[in-house]
């Protein structure tokens, strides 16, 4: 009867943490979260070496050669 | 720098498709997908204006709220791009849009729709700059490159301008008080006439 009642308890003890050690083993979606892989700032590659300054001001003279006012009269 | 913009000068636009020409060119776009395309309204009657529309990468992008995968991000630049990797080609994003900017490529022997493909401002995409895959996917990475979107640059009247809104805001406005008409700028309203939505915070991620 006492080795009954010994193994009922080591039993209902080993279900009740069966599920202790189990880990997520998918990424967690979250709502409204970018769940794609991570993209680069436009001046982290070889030819502006992360120069944050200098692809800004090659894109503001791109910017400003749209202004053709500027282009052909000088002003 | 200020986020990037499209603008399009209707009064400009003399429908040459100069615009869809680069933009096929420049990334190698298949047959059956226009990243960009001129539409004309009013075709044939007496004051016909034609306007030059493709993804205008919204302030508040609709395309990004209905997603179901979530693969859509803004950049730092306000340009929205998505991963063609977790893209399921559902169609959500069309409906939603309103530009009808994305695009379906048709994949199969049976006509089945492919991953969404729309405009990127050539600011290519998750992959590597520079690398195949990302042109393969996305087309070439121009805003890497220190430069504007191709067919902005290409305009030969300069109807369509592309950039950092501060800059093409004054370029028009500008342009507008010199020949004092045509101040409505088509679709600005819609794409950007909700504020900024904070793009979510995650490490090594542009946006």
């Amino acid at each position: 009867m006492n080795r009954m009642l010994i193994l009922a308890t080591v039993a209902a003890l080993a279900w009740t943490v069966a599920g202790c050690g189990e880990k997520p083993s998918v990424t967690v979606y979250k709502q409204g979260q970018y769940q794609g892989k991570p993209d680069k700032q436009p001046w982290d590659n070889d030819q502006f070496k992360g120069d944050k300054t200098a692809w800004e001001k090659s894109v503001k003279a791109r910017n400003l050669g749209q202004n053709e006012y500027v282009r052909i009269s000088g002003g | 720098m200020a986020r990037m913009k499209f603008l399009c000068d209707a009064e400009r636009c003399i429908e040459c498709n100069g615009c869809v020409t680069a933009c096929k060119q420049e990334h190698e776009i298949p047959w059956g997908v226009n990243r960009r395309r001129v539409v004309t309204l009013n075709d044939g009657v007496p004051g016909e204006k034609s306007i030059s529309v493709a993804c205008m990468h919204c302030s508040d992008a609709p395309c990004m709220a209905v997603c179901p995968v979530d693969c859509f991000y803004k950049t730092s630049e306000g340009v929205v791009l998505h991963d063609k990797d977790l893209c399921i080609g559902c169609g959500y994003c069309f409906y939603a849009c309103p530009f009808g900017a994305p695009q379906f490529p048709q994949d199969g022997a049976f006509g089945l729709r492919g991953k969404m493909d729309k405009c990127t401002f050539c600011a290519g995409g998750p992959e590597p700059d520079f690398s195949a895959a990302e042109f393969k996917k996305y087309g070439r990475n121009r805003l890497a490159e220190g430069k504007l979107p191709a067919c902005a640059e290409m305009c030969a009247t300069k109807a369509l301008l592309g950039g950092d809104s501060d800059v093409i805001a004054d370029i028009y406005r500008n342009r507008v008080l010199k020949r004092g008409k045509g101040s409505e700028v088509w679709g600005w309203g819609t794409a950007y006439g909700k504020p900024e939505k904070q793009p979510a915070a995650q490490p090594g991620a542009k946006s």
